[in-house]
């Protein structure tokens, strides 16, 4: 019985860590009503920034959040703004514009090949940092601190959007874009300013999701991929859109992956999570969080 | 110096032309119906104005400066509020917030809370409201906040694009008698209606639309009793 509560509760922090992994891609998704098939490749190159500004300065790993988050949030605004913003402007009476999709699909592409060529396909990791491999000793339970730290960073950071989007001019503009780009624009909202700023806000959290994970998580060109489909199942499952659901979204699939192996094999957990995951679309389209009608 | 002028604009909903060399002028402190049936291009010329579309020919002029090809957000710094058709509120945002939102534009900005004062005291529903999400409201009460979002924007001209659309007579006795007092207050305003009646007798002059052209125009007195409008429009 011990077990099962250790695995909940490691299970419980990892998972969280997966919800901030899909933060941004909900952030995005809300506001550009576009799936971001970069995402993970976002959050890869997060994960290389912050094993560099480890490795270079051999700082504590959460130090390197102050360089990670700002320059994530730098090269997502003028991804969009480059990149993207041009395909809107062409197909601007599109509601949800697949082009766009093709574009970040591209992008993912661009970035995952590019990281092969610069830094090889070597696994990477950062063997001597503080927290890799500690554990927290309770009664006769151990819990993973570095997985802790995660926890409480993904924590903050969902609340830091929320109290973001909810009190700040910026914040309002992003909802009333999301809730509908036309009025938006008739209130004087400069809507590709405010998907420059989504994006932005949505790589950063990738990047922030980066430190939380490169001080226990191997470092290699694909390594985006694993998360983005997670991120995808945890986004659908939590409501798009939804910043709370994105955690919860998260924990839940943390929660089957961890306690899932004590009763069955551990490859069936993920047809658990992907039966869920279908559940979830037959039962209740909109998320277990998402809002019916829409962001 | 001219208020608003258009000048012989074509405009096109992708190949279909829908405004035919119109123009038009408002004077400042003006209220201006233009009123037509469905399809008349009253909508498109409002959204042309606003910067929802553009005039493939043709002038719009603001206070001296040209805004036929300006972009949305940029005219509403000029001071050209577009309140547009079925209210379009953030729906699920509190009422509040949908005017703070609507003090977005940088003049109007600085002077959100006296501003909200003014709209609230025109308004009192709304401070009432004020938590409640936009979605809840009922029909008049969104037709409220819609204005009110509008005049958070400190215009100076406000557009109110069908605003009694969708609401019970007694509703829009209401709607109209505010946006008598808005245009008492000083406000200009251009407002396009079906319900002829109502918005010719607060309005100054008016504009006929028909095939997305001017019919008719003139006094709003001289327009009510006209033989052709009372036919057409009034149902006498």
């Amino acid at each position: 019985m011990i077990y099962i509560l250790e695995d909940a509760i490691n299970g419980v922090l990892m998972g969280s860590i997966y919800g901030l992994t899909a933060l941004g891609l909900t952030l995005i998704f809300g506001v550009l009503k576009v799936i971001n098939f970069a995402h993970g490749s976002l959050l890869m190159v997060g994960m290389y920034a912050a094993y560099w500004a480890i490795i270079l300065t051999g700082v504590h790993p959460y130090v390197a959040l102050i360089v990670v988050a700002p320059v994530m949030y730098l090269f997502g605004y003028y991804l969009q703004d480059i990149v993207i913003k041009p395909i809107f402007k062409a197909e601007k009476d599109v509601r949800e514009p697949i082009t766009v999709i093709i574009v970040t699909t591209g992008v993912w592409y661009i970035l995952d090949n590019l990281t092969l060529l610069i830094f090889g396909p070597t696994y990477r990791n950062i063997q001597d940092n503080p927290l890799r491999g500690k554990m927290l000793e309770i009664g006769e339970m151990f819990i993973s601190v570095p997985k802790l730290w995660g926890f409480v960073t993904a924590v903050i950071t969902a609340a830091a959007i929320f109290w973001f989007l909810q009190k700040t001019r910026m914040g309002r503009a992003i909802r009333a874009t999301s809730l509908d780009r036309e009025a938006a624009s008739l209130m004087g909202i400069n809507q590709f300013k405010v998907y420059n700023v989504a994006f932005g806000i949505g790589t950063a959290t990738a990047g922030i999701a980066a430190v939380t994970l490169v001080p226990f998580y191997n470092i290699f060109p694909t390594v985006g991929v694993l998360f983005d489909i997670k991120g995808f199942i945890i986004v659908v499952l939590g409501g798009l859109g939804s910043i709370g659901g994105a955690i919860l979204g998260g924990i839940i699939i943390g929660l089957i992956e961890s306690i899932a192996p004590q009763f069955m094999t551990a490859t069936w957990t993920e047809a658990i999570v992907y039966g869920l995951f279908l559940v979830v679309l037959f039962v209740k389209p909109s998320g277990l969080f998402g809002v019916k009608y829409d962001w | 110096m001219s208020f608003l002028e258009v000048k012989n604009i074509d405009v096109f909903y992708g190949d279909v032309q829908v405004i035919f060399d119109l123009s038009l002028e408002v004077i400042e402190g003006e209220v201006v119906s233009i009123i037509g049936g469905n399809g008349a291009g009253k909508s498109t010329l409002l959204k042309t104005i606003s910067g929802l579309m553009n005039p493939a020919r043709g002038e719009i002029l603001f206070e001296d400066a040209f805004i036929q090809s300006t972009p949305p957000e940029e005219i509403v710094e000029h001071g050209i509020i577009q309140v547009p058709e079925g209210r379009r509120l953030f729906t699920l945002m509190s009422v509040k917030d949908n005017l703070i939102i609507g003090a977005y534009n940088s003049r109007a900005e600085k002077k959100v809370d006296t501003t909200m004062e003014d709209v609230y005291s025109l308004l009192p529903k709304l401070r009432e409201r004020e938590s409640q999400l936009a979605m809840t409201l009922s029909g008049g009460e969104q037709q409220m906040v819609a204005i009110g979002r509008g005049l958070m924007a400190r215009p100076k001209l406000l557009m109110l694009d069908e605003p009694s659309l969708g609401l019970a007579p007694i509703l829009i006795k209401d709607i109209f008698q505010t946006v008598r007092k808005i245009a008492d207050q000083g406000t200009t305003v251009l407002l396009v209606e079906q319900d002829v009646k109502h918005s010719l007798s607060l309005s100054d002059r008016g504009y006929v639309l028909e095939h997305g052209r001017i019919a008719m125009e003139g006094p709003a007195d001289e327009l009510l009793n006209d033989p052709h409008i009372k036919t057409a429009y009034l149902g006498l």
